[in-house]
């Protein structure tokens, strides 16, 4: 009940500061862009490492849009409000991780179409690459939610965030990336189960630990 | 945190005799290693770095362990001398990691030509090194004592917990190396020096870490107030 | 610390702190403050800056956790029993507690919607008019004021209900006809038995709507009072309430 609230208050919020999305997902674009001018014109390399640049150009643009829906929280200390009403840490956890999951696919399939045309880039199952998409989408924002209620709060948070969050995320772009270049350019050993699954352990793994230990992160 | 007083560091000598004991096993070892032992058969006198290497990859995980356990400690009993050996832990944990990428570096060089192989566990080390190090920028850019121990607490246990993780998915995807080397996998000639610089980098660690807490406890009580003196004058001078 | 008037209601005490204290790192900003306030009544905590008022409420608010001592508010304990402190207190704090993206209407409507009480979109329109905020509702709070901004936090405050009611520096930012709203406020609270705590630097407003007055110095408590002899400006300015015991 207070998770539906609370994923309805940041689905509100990130509605009305959707100019931002527009924004990172710009700052993706570039990035992808600068992938090709680093790796190409070479059409077959760039094809190649379409799965790997994709992965990346998200990852670079979720601390982004991590840490500014976190920003939002804390201009006024909505969320201390919020707790202190009582809203249950773990709702108000789960509501933002939900949301920036939601955000982080949608900018992770907006940079698709444009991977395809800059990468010649095929995607002959766009159904299943959506999934990996959400799965990864949501490896990179429990932790990610996490980190930025942490990094906003302290100094030199634009740095932080990222060294933070990139390392503790390998295992998400390794699974990520294999599991699309497997949708890509096909799966003769029959890999992508394995890999799925360690993305979703993963997601397992961290949307219970984070979960658990954000009260202990936001309260004073 | 829960605790009120930061308690006061431990005086006596023995993280030094530690450390000179450490030390002393650790130099015989390694002149055992490097000039009794035999030379490997295929590898030559490459294969020495052996000793050393092995010893501080098990050590490293070894500290980032410590660290683990000390994060669940400062989470379970909010106590400050608990923050204090998890900032030791994470900071010799870093340093050996940091010893083992580069010792991973020059074995691999004369070995297979390449400075890096993706091996799993040197990979996954080399990932934890720096899951770490942003543990000790976020310690570094906290100012409130007590968020920065639930938080580095936190950290620690989200990052410890990717071990696995980082481990089978780097296994995964370079799917081709050789067997860890341990002394039940090498043959008995070169098992003496082994042993020996294991609990050579063991004591010294283990010394280090018991220094590194008293310096964190010394500048943790410069950074924390005492708990006040009992009310030196009548709290209500006026009564109506 | 006996509380003077009012004490000795049989039922707990809305307020009860014991060897309170809070700590910010180096700094003691709460030092062993005992209190004792009961059910229904109107307390001002007055005190210059940082001698720890707004810390005392935000403890008795469990916006932050006592570092010793112990305090209950509405009868239960702010460690043990955050929750339900939390349920029957509301703290006006120094942020407004607001989304700036969302409109001040959107604002109330997810406070209400949290608290389990979700409200119409007239219930929460009347609300912003009572604190003069009926034009404004479908703004964005980045274009408020900070006086539009408070006004609209004691709307977020009318709308918890709390029995323990804590109030930092409710008149700051405000213009005069805002001062009249926080005394109307006050007023209703104390009508429905509110127990009200409101820190304040400004002795001269509100100080007559007030039972109790408590002088914290120094993060402790230097007087505490029937709110109509608080010691005036200068006393408290300059050091101890000596003017106050003679």
């Amino acid at each position: 009940m207070t998770l539906v609230t609370a994923l309805r208050k940041d689905a509100l919020l990130q509605w009305r500061t959707r100019a931002r999305f527009l924004a990172v997902l710009a700052f993706g674009a570039v990035t992808l862009l600068l992938f090709s001018f680093a790796a190409g014109p070479d059409a077959a390399s760039l094809r190649r490492h379409a799965p790997g640049f994709l992965w990346l150009a998200l990852m670079l643009s979720s601390t982004l849009a991590l840490a500014e829906t976190f920003q939002a929280e804390l201009e006024q200390r909505a969320i201390e409000g919020l707790l202190l009403l009582p809203a249950s840490p773990r709702a108000l956890f789960y509501g933002k991780a939900v949301a920036n999951a939601a955000q982080l696919a949608l900018l992770g399939l907006a940079l698709v179409p444009l991977a395809v045309v800059l990468y010649d880039a095929p995607v002959p199952r766009p159904a299943a690459l959506a999934g990996v998409i959400v799965l990864g989408a949501a490896g990179l924002s429990a932790p990610g939610t996490l980190y930025a209620a942490m990094s906003s709060q302290a100094r030199a948070r634009q740095a932080l965030l990222p060294l933070l969050l990139f390392p503790l995320v390998v295992p998400v772009l390794l699974s990520a990336v294999k599991a699309t270049a497997l949708l890509t350019t096909g799966d003769p050993m029959g890999q992508l189960r394995s890999w799925l699954m360690l993305l979703a352990s993963f997601d397992a793994v961290y949307w219970s630990l984070c979960g658990l230990f954000f009260g202990r992160v936001v309260e004073e | 945190m829960t605790e009120e007083t930061v308690p006061a560091p431990s005086r006596g000598p023995l993280p030094f005799v530690l450390g000179g004991l450490g030390l002393a096993l650790l130099v015989a070892g390694s002149y055992i290693g490097l000039f009794r032992a035999p030379a490997e058969q295929h590898m030559g006198d490459v294969q020495r770095i052996m000793y050393v290497h092995v010893p501080t990859a098990w050590n490293a995980m070894l500290a980032f362990t410590f660290a683990f356990a000390c994060a669940l400690a400062v989470l379970w009993k909010g106590s400050w001398r608990w923050d204090c050996r998890l900032e030791a832990g994470i900071e010799v944990g870093v340093v050996l990691a940091a010893l083992l990428c580069v010792q991973g570096a020059i074995w691999a060089r004369p070995t297979w030509g390449v400075w890096w192989d993706w091996d799993p566990r040197l990979t996954t080390t080399a990932v934890m090194l720096f899951a770490f190090i942003g543990i000790l920028a976020l310690r570094r850019f906290v100012d409130d004592p007590a968020r920065r121990a639930t938080w580095s607490a936190v950290a620690t246990v989200i990052a410890y917990a990717d071990v696995p993780l980082v481990y089978f998915s780097v296994r995964w995807w370079n799917s081709l190396h050789q067997m860890q080397s341990t002394p039940e996998t090498v043959s008995s000639p070169f098992h003496l020096p082994l042993r020996m610089n294991a609990f050579g980098v063991l004591f010294l660690m283990c010394g280090m870490i018991a220094l590194r807490a008293r310096v964190s406890a010394l500048r943790l009580r410069e950074e924390v107030a005492p708990p006040p003196a009992a009310v030196a004058r009548a709290a209500a001078p006026g009564r109506p | 610390m006996s509380a003077g008037p009012g004490a000795g209601v049989p039922s707990a005490p809305a307020v009860e702190a014991d060897g309170l204290g809070r700590r910010y790192g180096r700094r003691w900003a709460l030092v062993d403050v005992a209190l004792r306030v009961p059910r229904g009544a109107v307390v001002m905590v007055a005190g210059r800056n940082g001698s720890g008022k707004s810390t005392l409420l935000r403890v008795l608010a469990t916006a932050i956790a006592p570092t010793r001592g112990r305090a209950r508010v509405a009868g239960f304990d702010v460690t043990a029993e955050r929750d339900e402190v939390r349920g029957r207190s509301a703290l006006l704090a120094h942020a407004s507690y607001t989304y700036e993206a969302l409109s001040a209407l959107e604002n109330l409507a997810i406070t209400a919607r949290f608290l389990g009480r979700p409200h119409g979109r007239e219930a929460l329109r009347a609300l912003l008019g009572e604190v003069g905020l009926a034009e404004r509702g479908d703004d964005a709070v980045e274009t408020f004021s900070a006086g539009m901004r408070k006004r609209l936090a004691l709307a977020r405050v009318r709308l918890q209900q709390a029995e323990v009611v804590l109030l930092d520096e409710p008149y700051g930012q405000l213009d005069p006809p805002g001062f009249r709203l926080v005394d109307r406020l006050l007023g209703a609270l104390r009508e429905q038995g509110r127990t009200v705590l409101m820190a304040t630097h400004l002795l001269e407003r509100g100080a007559d709507l007030c039972d109790l007055g408590v002088v914290l110095e120094g993060g402790r408590v230097a007087w505490t009072g029937p709110a109509a002899d608080l010691p005036g400006e200068g006393v408290a300015a300059s050091g101890l309430a000596e003017g106050a015991a003679s």
